[in-house]
């Protein structure tokens, strides 16, 4: 089953990928190993998870604005997510993720969905994301 | 969305005051597009969290602007950094540290930011005036401006503060906003005595007890004592903002913004109510230990935020009348500006005579002050309390000053009404 979907642009960029769904918030700092691409947040759902290269659904960021940095380093370093999409809008992960498009010319998407996109949403579903905020969902058990 | 901007936002934003400032500029619009922000406001000052070396991006960023020619257009001091710049060899702090980290430093002090290297600016330098639009970082240094002077500020980190510095303009939204600053929860303090209200560890007792309490609403709060000191309500809301996200609280009769209830919620109605019984924040305290009494402490930890002047006078009172000297580590952490002071006044034979060790310019939790290996360490602080577990691998005690002198002179956790 093909689904379509449209997001707030916070961050615009086009991108591919497999979904990661976090049922809690998560703090960039603390919480994601920019080294390795892992969730470290040894309280979180999804602690020892690997966020790279994945669609990373998140309800919202939480704590520290060093946030922000942990993810610029992430996209610097290759480890970061390939989308971020959101229910809240999270200035910090934006931030992290404007920086990196500026100083190195590649960058994350983040976009926020409504409420029911948002959960509709399903781990290991394929999502492709245009630069205009417009997604394109698969999930794999519809075929 | 589009971001209305004024003449001057666009020379910026076009390249017209340079490269660096081009970069800073087309940051903050983007930052005010997702913010939801319609326009851009003018800010006159700032304190920097993003100066201290944390990652080759961190670096790279400050390098960037700062060889592109960027210089901060407003008064701009500098939060603690990663090591204590004169003393860091005998701290063990890593070579390619260290270099990284005075490079990341001289960027921002070659843009023009005044090198204070401390996270209580509050208490040193330009200090911000009531109603006063600002960008500052760091957390305790965001509360304090906000609920006790009634400066104005979002809780800005890394990146987008030396932006606004730079610029001189932030995104138009948030606490800068009136409306954005109305009491939201009415906090009652109910069966304190008056006694109790004036024990030290009171204060970050509460402030760890009420972050988690409140979420994102901002507290008013009734009760507490009108002669409270700056200090005490510095190591209230460093608590606070440690254990959850408050930016911003009312304290009725205390802060500026609430001479009365119904100024602190601009005329409305509290969202909820919570009341505070003293047994939450003996819970609260009892929360922030999690060393035994009667353990073996390796180093008693102060300045989380930075000591005070009026903090080493009350120090100093304690151990000139303490019957010993202390056994174990003792670490005061301040700043450059008050331990110029501290060095014109009768202290520093007293202190240095118990055995206390001061150390400037950074945070335990960024140089490597506690050895590893360290077992416990004791502290005054709420907020060193909190995050010293997580961050240094230790058991913490919290306890009062006094608890922390008479501790560090047995050389075990021994706390007043515990023993």
């Amino acid at each position: 089953m093909i689904r379509h979907l449209t997001g707030r642009i916070l961050v615009p960029g086009s991108a591919e990928g497999r979904a990661l769904v976090s049922p809690g918030p998560l703090s960039f700092w603390g919480g994601f190993n920019p080294k390795t691409g892992e969730i470290v947040d040894r309280r979180h759902e999804l602690s020892g998870q690997i966020i790279t290269g994945r669609v990373f659904v998140l309800p919202g960021g939480k704590g520290s604005s060093t946030g922000s940095a942990c993810l610029l380093e992430g996209i610097r370093a290759g480890t970061a997510p390939a989308a971020i999409l959101l229910l809240k809008a999270d200035p910090i992960l934006a931030l992290g993720a404007i920086v990196a498009d500026e100083l190195y010319g590649r960058s994350v998407p983040i976009l926020v969905l409504p409420e029911e996109e948002f959960r509709s949403l399903r781990d290991g579903d394929q999502v492709a994301i245009e630069r205009d905020g417009r997604m394109t969902v698969g999930s794999p058990d519809a075929g | 969305m589009t971001i209305r901007l004024t003449d001057r936002d666009r020379q910026m934003l076009e390249g017209l005051c340079g490269e660096g400032t081009r970069l800073a500029m087309s940051i903050l619009v983007r930052m005010a597009e997702a913010y939801g922000a319609g326009d851009l406001l003018d800010v006159t000052q700032a304190h920097i969290d993003g100066c201290g070396f944390l990652s080759d991006a961190s670096l790279e960023f400050a390098e960037t602007l700062a060889s592109r020619g960027a210089k901060v257009s407003i008064p701009t001091t500098l939060n603690m950094g990663p090591l204590d710049l004169q003393n860091w060899k005998a701290f063990g702090v890593r070579e390619d540290f260290a270099a990284k980290a005075i490079r990341q430093a001289k960027a921002y002090t070659d843009m023009g930011c005044i090198p204070t290297w401390t996270c209580a600016p509050y208490q040193g330098y330009l200090t911000p005036r009531f109603g006063q639009q600002i960008a500052w970082g760091e957390s305790n240094a965001v509360v304090y401006a906000n609920s006790v002077l009634g400066a104005r500020t979002e809780r800005y980190g890394d990146y987008i503060d030396i932006c606004a510095a730079i610029t001189g303009r932030v995104p138009r939204q948030g606490l800068h906003l009136t409306e954005n600053r109305k009491g939201q929860l009415l906090v009652r303090l109910v069966g304190f005595d008056q006694a109790r209200l004036r024990e030290e560890a009171f204060w970050p007792a509460f402030g760890h007890f009420l972050g988690p309490a409140v979420g994102d609403r901002i507290p008013v709060i009734e009760g507490l004592p009108p002669e409270a000191t700056d200090d005490q309500l510095k190591a209230f809301g460093a608590a606070a903002a440690s254990s959850g996200a408050v930016a911003l609280f009312h304290a009725v009769g205390l802060t500026p913004e609430a001479p009365t209830l119904a100024e602190a919620f601009q005329g409305g109605r509290p969202e909820g109510t919570l009341e505070v019984h003293p047994a939450d924040l003996a819970a609260a305290a009892a929360d922030l230990s999690t060393a035994d009494e009667g353990a073996p402490v390796a180093v008693v930890l102060l300045g989380c935020p930075h000591f005070s002047f009026a903090e080493f006078r009350r120090l100093a009172d304690l151990v000139r009348l303490a019957p010993g000297k202390s056994r174990v580590g003792f670490i005061v952490i301040t700043s450059t500006q008050t331990h110029a002071l501290l060095l014109r006044s009768d202290m520093p034979a007293a202190l240095a005579d118990f055995g206390v060790r001061i150390t400037l310019d950074t945070c335990m939790f960024h140089t490597p002050m506690v050895a590893p290996g360290t077992q416990v360490i004791m502290t005054n602080s709420g907020k060193c309390a909190y995050y010293a577990p997580g961050e240094l691998g230790v058991k913490v005690a919290f306890g009062s000053l006094a608890d922390c002198v008479r501790s560090a002179i047995e050389g075990r956790v021994c706390r007043e009404g515990r023993r």
